[in-house]
């Protein structure tokens, strides 16, 4: 795939790890402050899996492994997560 | 739980396009799902390796039946298959229903504008359908991009929509139109947003969805035209 995506497509691979639909929770970029919904951040995909970057200012904000044997999300990018009840 | 994979049966296939077909789907197990969500397909070779791709659904409700609609990439790793070889009978795996950010429920009260660019029409004729589905008398408006008259998606049910009072559409053509169009071939611009698309006065939501640069513009378009960026939701499925 020769560009980005959003954080639409992140949906299916959180499930495996959140009972709830992340993609509509805004996250705080570590880097800028920015606080967006995380459905609206771009997304790289790899055949390893996805890279989140910030929409404002492209740092990454997670990282997506989908592996047949394990799932890992590594968050560092992100200060902290809203969800809307 | 929305996560868990499960098999569907092919009950039908039908061509949109040249390169693209729909496919009905029927999922014993299917909660159901709201107009704009996604599944994701996962296709498994037989020495175990596996693709997995996200397709939006045409389809909304509580039927345990969906639609997908597909445009083939023509190196694509799961979209030739879905296009060219999968058949009536045949058993796809799926999990969803996936997203709920770029969707539309019949409870929303604000006029909605659709901003769709080639296969982006997907989850936007779902929204369509819960729309008429629904009885929802709240105005819909939808702009769609496509590069000829033979590259409509739904080209049927959406010329019926015509006389539907609570919905107008324009096409917008990129390559070739028909032959008595009143304006030349061209991408989405400006103009053409302001001639036929809800003004920021009017309040709308706005959902665009199509190959990422479509949609990188056309948000840049509405901005610049008075939209509130929190009433614009966006959904890129990558290409040129």
């Amino acid at each position: 795939m020769s560009t980005h995506v959003d954080g639409n497509a992140l949906a299916g691979p959180l499930s495996e790890m959140f009972s709830v639909d992340v993609t509509c929770a805004k996250g705080t970029c570590a880097g800028c402050g920015d606080t967006s919904v995380l459905a609206e951040a771009r997304v790289f995909v790899d055949p390893m899996g996805f890279v989140v970057r910030c929409s404002h200012c492209e740092d990454v904000l997670m990282t997506v492994i989908a592996e047949p044997d394990h799932a890992m999300v590594e968050l560092s990018g992100l200060s902290r997560l809203i969800l809307t009840r | 739980m929305s996560g868990v994979w499960k098999v569907g049966v092919v009950t039908e296939t039908h061509t949109e396009t040249a390169s693209a077909r729909s496919i009905l789907i029927t999922i014993p197990d299917w909660p159901g799902n709201i107009a704009g969500q996604h599944v994701d397909v996962r296709l498994t070779a037989p020495d175990g390796y596996t693709a997995v791709r996200s397709y939006s659904l045409a389809s909304a409700g509580s039927a345990p039946q969906v639609q997908l609609a597909v445009d083939k990439l023509p190196d694509g790793e799961v979209s030739p298959y879905l296009v060219d070889e999968l058949r009536a009978g045949d058993e796809l795996e799926l999990r969803g229903p996936l997203g709920g950010w770029f969707v539309w429920r019949p409870t929303d009260t604000a006029p909605v504008q659709l901003i769709g660019g080639g296969s982006g029409i997907v989850p936007l004729m779902a929204m369509i359908r819960s729309h008429q589905d629904s009885g929802s008398t709240v105005p819909f408006r939808l702009l769609y991009s496509v590069r000829t008259p033979e590259d409509v998606f739904f080209v049927d049910e959406l010329r019926a929509l015509g006389a539907s009072p609570t919905i107008d559409i324009t096409f917008v053509y990129t390559r070739q139109a028909p032959v008595d169009w009143p304006v030349l071939p061209g991408r989405v611009n400006r103009d053409a947003m302001e001639a036929s698309t809800f003004a920021a006065s009017d309040a709308p939501s706005v959902f665009v969805c199509g190959p990422t640069g479509f949609v990188e513009t056309v948000a840049d378009i509405l901005v610049e035209l008075g939209h509130n960026p929190n009433t614009v939701k966006t959904e890129r499925f990558g290409g040129k």
